[in-house]
């Protein structure tokens, strides 16, 4: 992977690079991994040629390991990405996120009626149907799918 | 989190089903049973029903407990603007089990979350009312002799009713077959189809509550079809009396068919089944009272055999 293909934007020499994000969920997955706070270099990319999404988003953040549980909460909205470890500018680790059987706190139930739109208090999710990435509420049953889930 | 509450029917397993069925028998036959001497029951009413909060209230009473709470939010500090959280952690201080109802979904399990105090959810939005599946349950139990088999007809409103929901959840363990009587604003929703689908259970759709599917039936559950839930009020003209009881409608029906309603009903069933053997919706109501006395005792984790004995 060399020449005028690739990326226009530098190697890191360490840190995260997460790829294959659709460009739809790109600012999503800002959001959720918290992004904004950081104070390192921080390269985002969107709507960049991709063989098997049509287009894709990447995100590179130098000098951050995030932990496993904090890459695998884009899971919902970002099944296809890819996370790959930067060390000393060699990819050391890379494999996809993995969506965990419970999401605490990043989407909103839907129903307005649901106790958790109406106390101070984290949403959690169980995924109901990993295929179709489904989810549904803990505590009132409203289900969503990864597409119509509402980032909070 | 106390593993004795009880939010949903689908939280507890078919033996512990059929044991509260059995201890709901017992307390049918005696009714009055200090075995609360000393036990103090919150019944907190964020939305008003008077029903339920009665026959939860009787049976603590029956059983020689006592009672505190509310049965309307707007006189409690919930009003002030109180979290549930807060609530529920105040009042887990004073009593040994919570009987809750609230407007919104959910805020049952939310309350187990917060305190070890056993919580029975009596009612939450249009999610859950396990007791009402339970005083179900018992009532087609000792009408029909067993669970097993049935041919059970749910009629009216099946899309938002959540007895009908939470019954057909409950029977999943006895082999049933269900009619499914409702207009297409109404009908069964696909959810519950693919459940039924998932387990092996055998039911049809009927968009007419005819003589065949009464006839076939052991059960006929019938429910409100409500105005408001009509998005077209024409359409709810052309079918709000198609789905009606009348006493003519069962001449041919079997002879151990009972008609259930979880009440209150308008016009849904004519007056003149009321005074039919068959007709079985205010025994019904009257078998919450047996059902939810089981109910507490299992949240109090008190063993109705040991007390038998005593």
């Amino acid at each position: 992977m060399k020449g005028k293909k690739e990326l226009a934007v530098a190697a890191l020499q360490n840190g995260t690079v997460i790829d294959h994000i659709p460009s739809s969920a790109l600012f999503k997955a800002v959001k959720i991994l918290g992004i904004e706070e950081l104070d390192t270099h921080v390269t985002i990319g969107n709507n960049l040629n991709s063989k098997k999404l049509g287009t894709k988003g990447i995100i590179k953040v130098a000098d951050v390991e995030f932990p496993e549980a904090t890459l695998n909460r884009i899971a919902l909205i970002a099944p296809t990405a890819v996370v790959n470890i930067i060390r000393d500018f060699e990819v050391v680790e890379k494999h996809p996120v993995q969506l965990p059987d419970t999401i605490v706190g990043i989407v909103k139930c839907g129903n307005p009626k649901c106790i958790t739109n109406n106390e101070p208090m984290k949403t959690r999710f169980e995924v109901v149907d990993r295929e179709n990435v489904t989810i549904s509420c803990h505590y009132c049953g409203h289900s969503v799918s990864n597409k119509d889930a509402q980032i909070d | 989190m106390n593993s004795n509450s009880l939010v949903s029917i689908s939280d507890i397993s078919k033996e512990e089903i059929l044991r509260l069925l059995e201890n709901a028998r017992y307390f049918e036959e005696n009714p009055n049973h200090k075995i609360l001497d000393g036990k103090v029951v919150a019944t907190l009413f964020f939305e008003p029903s008077t029903r339920t909060r009665l026959s939860f209230e009787t049976a603590v009473n029956r059983l020689g407990g006592r009672v505190i709470g509310f049965s309307d939010a707007s006189t409690t500090s919930s009003s002030k603007g109180e979290t549930l959280k807060d609530t529920i952690k105040m009042v887990s201080n004073y009593v040994d089990l919570i009987v809750m109802r609230h407007h919104l979904e959910g805020a049952a399990r939310y309350a187990t979350e917060v305190t070890d105090t056993p919580i029975i959810n009596a009612g939450d939005g249009a999610h859950q009312h396990p007791s009402q599946t339970m005083l179900d349950l018992y009532s087609i139990y000792k009408t029909q002799g067993t669970l097993e088999n049935l041919t059970i007809t749910m009629v009216g409103d099946l899309k938002y009713g959540r007895t009908v929901h939470s019954l057909l959840m409950a029977m999943q363990y006895f082999n049933p077959t269900f009619n499914f009587v409702a207009c297409d604003e109404l009908k069964m929703p696909a959810e519950y189809k693919e459940f039924c689908d998932q387990k092996g259970i055998k039911y049809t759709e009927h968009k007419d509550f005819s003589e065949e599917v009464i006839n076939s039936s052991d059960i006929i559950y019938m429910t409100r079809v409500q105005r408001e839930r009509f998005t077209d009020i024409m359409e709810y003209e052309k079918v709000k009396n198609l789905y009606n009881l009348h006493n003519a409608m069962l001449d041919n029906s079997k002879d151990n068919l009972r008609i259930l309603h979880p009440l209150p009903r308008v016009n849904e069933i004519d007056q003149d089944v009321d005074d039919n053997p068959k007709a079985y919706y205010f025994q019904q109501a009257q078998n919450g009272l047996y059902a939810r006395q089981a109910i507490i005792c299992r949240a109090l984790n008190i063993d109705i055999k040991e007390v038998q004995k005593s």
